[in-house]
């Protein structure tokens, strides 16, 4: 009846990275835990009042002895100071080959989409052994993107991208949950990781009813019928820059009353609040006359068509994390 | 400190022990005694009197501890029969019937939200240092009362303010606050985004800032006392632990308030008059109307960590003090190591400006940031050891009592210690990633909150009220009532850590709707827990009767029933209005117990040493 495992499912190459300092840690907690507790059972039994002991000269202080236990403690949590501090700037570290995929967060559902184009809701299919990025934001309150099997947890937050990767290690069916609590119907906002072998996936990205083509499709789609080509379009008169090669590139901006102009890369952040503050920060040699489209474009078309930008070809290297 | 080098040379022992009250002259406070006013509204309610004061936080310390328990009891009934209607409370409730009788989520929701808002806020803070804070700090350092007793006076009345505020919230549309005692925006500012964000938060927020308010009151009031009013002789390293831990308490008050205080202000005016403190640009919620925004949703956790993470330490800081006293008094035995105590909850106190973020690791902080608030958050467990191991110094060769206090006193160091070193887990960033907002926090804060602060007041409950009301409590109940409560808290917290590991969320109305949560493992293992927390709450029924019992009915309490040394037991139980008829003059450091050459095994700070016990080594006065 009390089927329960000793310790979680370990479905990620994470996963395992944190259960071996969460092991050492265990060991350090139980030996000083059960050590101190059983001093002080022994102490409190064998110098009860009345106990016939020797209490000579008990001691009161001693420098020395306060020196080890600050020693041994500082030792200890250095060392898994190091450690941790190695893994965890790995869990924000994507490997440059991590397939994206993009997370939208709202009350109370998980929207996922692949760059192929294929939608899901509440569920996520990847495939096993290739390294997943996921890119996410929220259209409403923070939420928190949790899968215990791949021990990786991520706030998802209004207003912001924030990311985290994982690279599943086992076929099989996974919990995810939102872990910030985020209002009446928290508790059922979660789903699905389904990990397949890799043929499997490349099999279920294809089939399927969704015909509307791959997310820079449908990106451009948008970017029609926002009216984004009438400016932006390559055969556009007005003046607007151009968004070829745009994303990842540094970008000339000039502020206020700045004379010589500062740099920004064109990332995923940049292109986003270009899109809803236009005035913010505007390129250099361009007058501030486009349009906001604050509360007309929703979270999930907005990453959308920053694909659609970034498959305008992109200069230099990746964007990474921040 | 220049003013205690002004008064007593640098000399330990021997300057004061030859020139006595001689140093009274510089404060003052031997030349106008007022009497005690006879108006029954000045002496019992709108008293000026700082035990009176303390006693006021007491009793409604304690009154808001019952209705935080029951509001915990209700959490854990849906924790472990979700399916099934509450006894009694599921047909009472009218908005229940159209859910079957069963708790809608948004119950739940606002049930854990006041359950910690009323235990942080309204319950542990208050107790510690309103209650005892007020209380001890003029009679153990030997003044006549508060350097400000007015603003005391106010410190109190601005908390009913706060009570009324918070009873409000339960009953405004959309009912209790539902954000979490976290609040984070922007659940807690947009109005449509939970029940309790439509009205009741701003209700929250207010009684909040008014808690604040008579918190940062106190701290004023209690720094300066301690600073200027102690007798003659008491130096800073003459103080009892308990004020050491209630002065270093009152300092991290005086510093974080403000920020929490700030913070609550620009929440409160964003969801009143429309800035966008936290509110990002373009941003909708729940079809809600479109905010301009401009803010960061982040800034409010910044804020709002900067004040509570040393709102931790100042939930366990005057119960480390009172600890300590209570464990050496016990032991007859001197507190082992009094400086390096003194320094470490210093270095605690310290440190606990500068980890909040690791209350963040998830948030989206840049990763170096978060290495730096691991460290910082690490280092914490330095002073943390030096407290539980010299605690253990000080029973080591001592002659321990056993006593309803001593239990729950060393019933507080296990606790701690078990609370404490959970807390690396957290620290450990990657370690973090998969356990915060899971079970296994709730377990740590519980080990904190309730084995530690709280173990720490009953501790401090059970030692003092004899001096507080004139009589003893009952000494077999409170050893039952001790008993119980270590078994039933064990049985409710620590399997938390289990299903915690394994993932379980916190927060969560429904643990049932996710496989693995059915199971029967964890289903098992709520049900227990939740069993236990009801065996926890209906023990406290033992503490309320002996409390009340021994109030009106205990034999009468003698001047120092447990032979301590500090100065609040050289006067009578209940102490006289103005405590000290003669200010005492103080010889040395509370912690001479068993001293050689003295026959009886204490010796009170008000009677010097005997020249053939030596002199007192350096680093224990």
């Amino acid at each position: 009846m009390w089927n329960f495992p000793l310790f979680p499912e370990q479905a990620s190459t994470t996963a395992r990275q944190v259960d071996l300092i969460f092991l050492v840690e265990l060991g350090v907690v139980v030996f000083f835990s059960v050590l101190i507790c059983a001093l002080i059972v022994f102490f409190a039994i064998r110098y009860r009042r009345g106990a016939k002991v020797n209490r000579d000269n008990p001691p009161i202080h001693s420098t020395a002895v306060e020196i080890i236990w600050v020693g041994i403690p500082l030792v200890i949590t250095l060392g898994i100071f190091v450690v941790g501090t190695a893994i965890f700037f790995d869990i924000y570290a994507p490997p440059g080959d991590a397939s994206r995929i993009y997370v939208v967060g709202k009350q109370w559902m998980w929207k996922l989409k692949h760059p192929e184009g294929k939608r899901e809701i509440n569920e996520l299919h990847v495939p096993v052994g290739r390294p997943v990025e996921l890119w996410m934001t929220s259209e409403d309150v923070i939420h928190s993107f949790y899968v215990p099997a791949f021990r990786i947890k991520q706030d998802v937050l209004p207003g912001r991208y924030t990311s985290i990767w994982f690279k599943p290690t086992k076929p099989g069916k996974y919990h995810l949950f939102c872990a910030e609590y985020c209002g009446t119907n928290h508790s059922r906002m979660g789903g699905w990781i389904y990990v397949m072998d890799p043929a499997e996936y490349e099999k279920w990205l294809t089939d399927g009813t969704q015909t509307d083509g791959t997310m820079a499709m449908q990106g451009k789609d948008l970017f029609v019928k926002h009216h984004c080509a009438g400016c932006h379009g390559v055969e556009s008169t007005v003046k607007a820059p151009k968004l070829e090669g745009v994303y990842g590139s540094r970008v000339p901006i000039t502020e206020g009353n700045e004379i010589q102009p500062h740099f920004v890369v064109a990332d995923d952040r940049y292109i986003r609040s270009s899109i809803l503050l236009p005035k913010s920060q505007v390129v250099a040699g361009y007058a501030p006359v486009m349009p906001s489209y604050q509360g007309q474009i929703g979270e999930d078309d907005l990453l959308t068509i920053i694909e659609y930008i970034k498959s305008l070809g992109s200069k230099g290297t990746r964007e990474t994390r921040r | 400190m220049s003013n205690e080098h002004a008064d007593n040379g640098h000399g330990h022992a021997t300057a004061v022990d030859t020139d006595g009250h001689g140093h009274a002259t510089g404060h003052g406070h031997e030349d106008h005694i007022h009497a005690e006013p006879t108006n029954p509204l000045f002496k019992y309610v709108f008293s000026c009197d700082h035990k009176v004061i303390g006693i006021q936080f007491l009793f409604s310390g304690l009154l808001f501890f019952v209705l935080g328990g029951l509001l915990a009891m209700a959490v854990r009934w849906q924790l472990a029969w979700p399916w099934k209607p509450m006894p009694i409370l599921s047909r009472l409730i009218p908005s229940w019937a159209e859910n079957n009788y069963l708790m809608p989520p948004d119950w739940y929701n606002k049930l854990f939200t006041m359950h910690g808002t009323v235990m942080i806020f309204f319950v542990i803070i208050p107790l510690l240092t309103g209650a005892f804070g007020n209380f001890l700090i003029p009679l153990m350092i030997g003044a006549r009362d508060m350097a400000f007793p007015k603003l005391n006076m106010f410190s109190y009345w601005a908390m009913p303010f706060a009570f009324i505020a918070i009873a409000n919230a339960f009953i405004v549309t959309g009912g209790a606050p539902s954000a979490g005692w976290t609040s984070y925006p922007t659940l807690s500012t947009s109005p449509t985004s939970t029940p309790g964000s439509f009205e009741a938060q701003t209700w929250w927020l207010v009684a909040l800032l008014f808690a604040g308010i008579s918190s940062l009151m106190g701290s004023i009031n209690y720094i300066t006392t301690i600073i200027m009013l102690r007798a003659p002789g008491m130096k800073m390293f003459r103080m009892p632990m308990s004020v050491w831990g209630l002065f270093i308490t009152a300092i991290l008050q005086a510093f974080a308030l403000p920020v929490l205080t700030s913070a609550l202000v620009m929440q409160l005016l964003d969801r009143t008059v429309g800035t966008n403190f936290f509110s990002p640009a373009g941003w909708v919620v729940a079809n809600g109307p479109a905010v301009v925004g401009g803010g960061l949703p982040l800034l409010w956790q910044h804020l709002f960590w900067f004040y509570s993470h040393p709102a931790v330490y100042i939930m366990i800081l005057p119960a480390m003090g009172f600890v300590s006293d209570i464990i050496s008094t016990f032991s007859r035995k001197p507190l082992f190591g009094y400086k390096p105590m003194v320094f470490a909850i210093a270095a605690i106190a310290g440190l606990g400006f500068i980890v909040w973020g690791h209350h963040m690791f998830q948030s989206g902080m840049n990763p170096a940031l978060g290495a730096t608030f691991m460290l910082s958050t690490m280092m914490i467990a330095l002073p943390s050891a030096i407290k539980v191991f010299n605690w253990l110094g000080t029973m080591w060769g001592g002659r321990i009592q056993f006593t309803a206090a001593m239990l729950n006193a060393i019933a507080f160091v296990a606790m701690f210690l078990i609370g404490g070193l959970s807390g690396i887990f957290m620290a450990a960033t990657p370690v973090d990633m998969h356990i915060h907002d899971t079970y296994f926090i709730v377990a740590h804060l519980h080990y904190v909150l309730f084995g530690g602060s709280t173990f720490g007041i009953f501790a401090a409950i059970y030692f003092w009220f004899p001096k507080m009301f004139g009589r003893m409590m009952n000494e077999p109940l409170g050893k039952i009532h001790f008993v119980l409560t270590f078994i039933f808290f064990n049985g409710t917290f620590f399997l938390m850590h289990i299903i915690g590991m394994h993932g379980h969320p916190r927060r969560i109305a429904d643990p049932t709707v996710y496989e693995f949560l059915r199971g029967s493992g964890i289903t098992g293992m709520n049900q227990f827990m939740t069993l236990s927390a009801f065996g926890l709450g209906l023990t406290q029924i033992l503490f309320a009767v002996n409390f009340f019992y021994s109030l009106f009915a205990g034999p009468k309490a003698p001047n120092n029933p447990w032979h301590a040394n500090t100065l609040e037991w050289t006067i009578a139980s209940p102490p006289p209005y103005f405590n000290f008829a003669k200010i005492p003059t103080v010889y040395h450091a509370p912690y001479e117990y068993s001293v050689p050459g003295v026959e009886a095994d204490f010796l009170p700070q008000t009677q010097p040493r005997p020249t053939e016990a030596g002199p007192l080594d350096p680093v224990m006065s």
